[in-house]
């Protein structure tokens, strides 16, 4: 479904990384490793548009990302380093306009129930700031469960700030979505309790 | 189309109930716009044929920096906070959430403007009459200034010192708009009528609108990259 093709990725005057091909099919799991500043997030950002390769292209079912962006990002989560949240609205505000935004508009009760889910029940009226990293977090990943229809999932440190158990249920809900068919790549430095341990895809081996 | 509108009124529904919470902030840009004209009389002295023929220029210096103030905010907060990465992997087009953006922060800082810049022109003894024309100016031009302003703040995201370079990168685009609008209120006052002025201002408007959201999509492209 996914293919990079001989991605390469300049981060100043500094080449991070050249000649990254790889292809994903629907089903697989794929984890980007290496040391820190060998250029994951970079790498991920590239695979979401969000950045420009310095060469190489970005291909999803069979179609250019940057000619067909709209189709794409239709069918692409991302969920970055940043949680993507606004201090003053509460979870349930910031997770609303996060999936209206992105034309999603799911009804308010499933959101509740995606919040309920992933342990912030309680949170749901509270506004952002007054959260912990870990609830910060956890509000970005409630998207996961509203997201499904999508079927390509690129997430950035997703276990950062977790506790075990959220770490246990996150693992086994990224399990669930590759089962079905979707696509996820994800950066991690933590061991995660995956039933079948992903793909490595170790960015210190093209690396320049 | 429903879909289209959808993240177009996320936008601006999200963008004005931030600002209704963060309520002091705005209220900052409308108050550092009645001290700057309530300043000018101090300056030039009491009297009212002085004041009478300042007025238009002084409320749309005020009107022009107050806006400047403001104009940083607009993408700086969802820059840090990753939202703007966000709508920018929205798959609906870029240039219709900055026109929510932009419409919503002309609605919480430019429009507190157009209403009290009346009840401040009559402290210049600004004849009745044109106190109308002076509105009308600001209502057709402070959107400019807040179109072109945006364009100015997504080239300057990030940047150290953004906030003098955004100054000094978006004042000379404003120079236009403030000789119309000022020039509106003095050819009506002149007796020439000010409908080719207010017919230029609104003009521009409709151009700034057509052209600015896809400037801006392209600078927020660069900034977040």
């Amino acid at each position: 479904m996914l293919e990079a093709n001989d991605l390469a990725c300049l981060k100043g005057d500094r080449l991070l990384f050249r000649g990254l091909s790889r292809r994903m099919a629907s089903g697989e799991m794929l984890r980007i490793a290496g040391p820190n500043g060998v250029g994951k997030t970079s790498l991920l950002r590239i695979l979401c548009g969000l950045a420009m390769p310095e060469y190489g292209n970005v291909v999803w079912k069979g179609k250019d990302t940057r000619r067909d962006r709209e189709h794409f990002h239709r069918e692409l989560l991302y969920l970055g380093h940043s949680a993507a949240q606004n201090d003053l609205l509460t979870p349930l505000e910031n997770l609303r306009f996060a999936c209206d935004a992105s034309g999603d508009a799911p009804a308010e009760a499933d959101c509740v129930a995606a919040l309920e889910r992933i342990g912030l029940g309680a949170q749901i009226d509270l506004p952002a700031r007054v959260l912990s990293q870990g609830q910060r977090r956890r509000v970005g990943l409630a998207r996961l469960f509203l997201s499904s229809s999508r079927p390509l999932w690129v997430l950035d440190e997703p276990f950062t700030a977790l506790d075990v158990a959220a770490v246990a249920d996150l693992a086994a809900t990224l399990s669930r979505h590759c089962e079905a068919g979707g696509v996820v790549i994800l950066t991690t430095h933590q061991d995660a309790p995956f039933d079948k341990p992903p793909a490595v895809l170790d960015l210190a081996e093209v690396a320049c | 189309m429903n879909s289209l509108l959808g993240p177009f009124l996320a936008v601006l529904r999200r963008d004005l109930m931030l600002a209704w919470r963060g309520r002091a902030d705005v209220l900052v840009t409308l108050a550092f716009f009645v001290v700057v004209v309530c300043l000018f009389p101090f300056g030039v002295g009491p009297e009212t044929n002085q004041l009478r023929a300042i007025a238009p220029g002084v409320l749309w210096v005020a009107a022009l920096l107050s806006t400047l103030l403001s104009l940083h905010r607009l993408f700086a907060q969802d820059h840090i906070d990753g939202t703007l990465e966000q709508l920018l992997l929205s798959p609906e087009p870029t240039p219709l959430w900055v026109t929510a953006k932009v419409m919503a922060h002309w609605i919480v800082t430019g429009l507190p403007l157009v209403i009290a810049a009346p009840g401040l022109a009559l402290l210049f003894d600004v004849e009745q009459g044109a106190l109308g024309v002076l509105t009308l100016s600001l209502a057709l031009g402070t959107p400019i200034l807040a179109l072109l302003g945006a364009v100015g703040a997504a080239l300057t995201l990030g940047l150290r010192g953004g906030g003098v370079l955004l100054a000094l990168l978006v004042l000379p685009l404003f120079v236009p708009v403030l000789i119309f609008g000022a020039g509106a209120v003095d050819a009506h006052l002149g007796g020439t009528g000010a409908d080719a002025h207010l017919l230029l201002l609104a003009g521009g408007l409709l151009g700034a609108l057509a052209l600015t959201p896809f400037a801006c999509a392209a600078a927020l492209r660069i900034a977040v990259e």
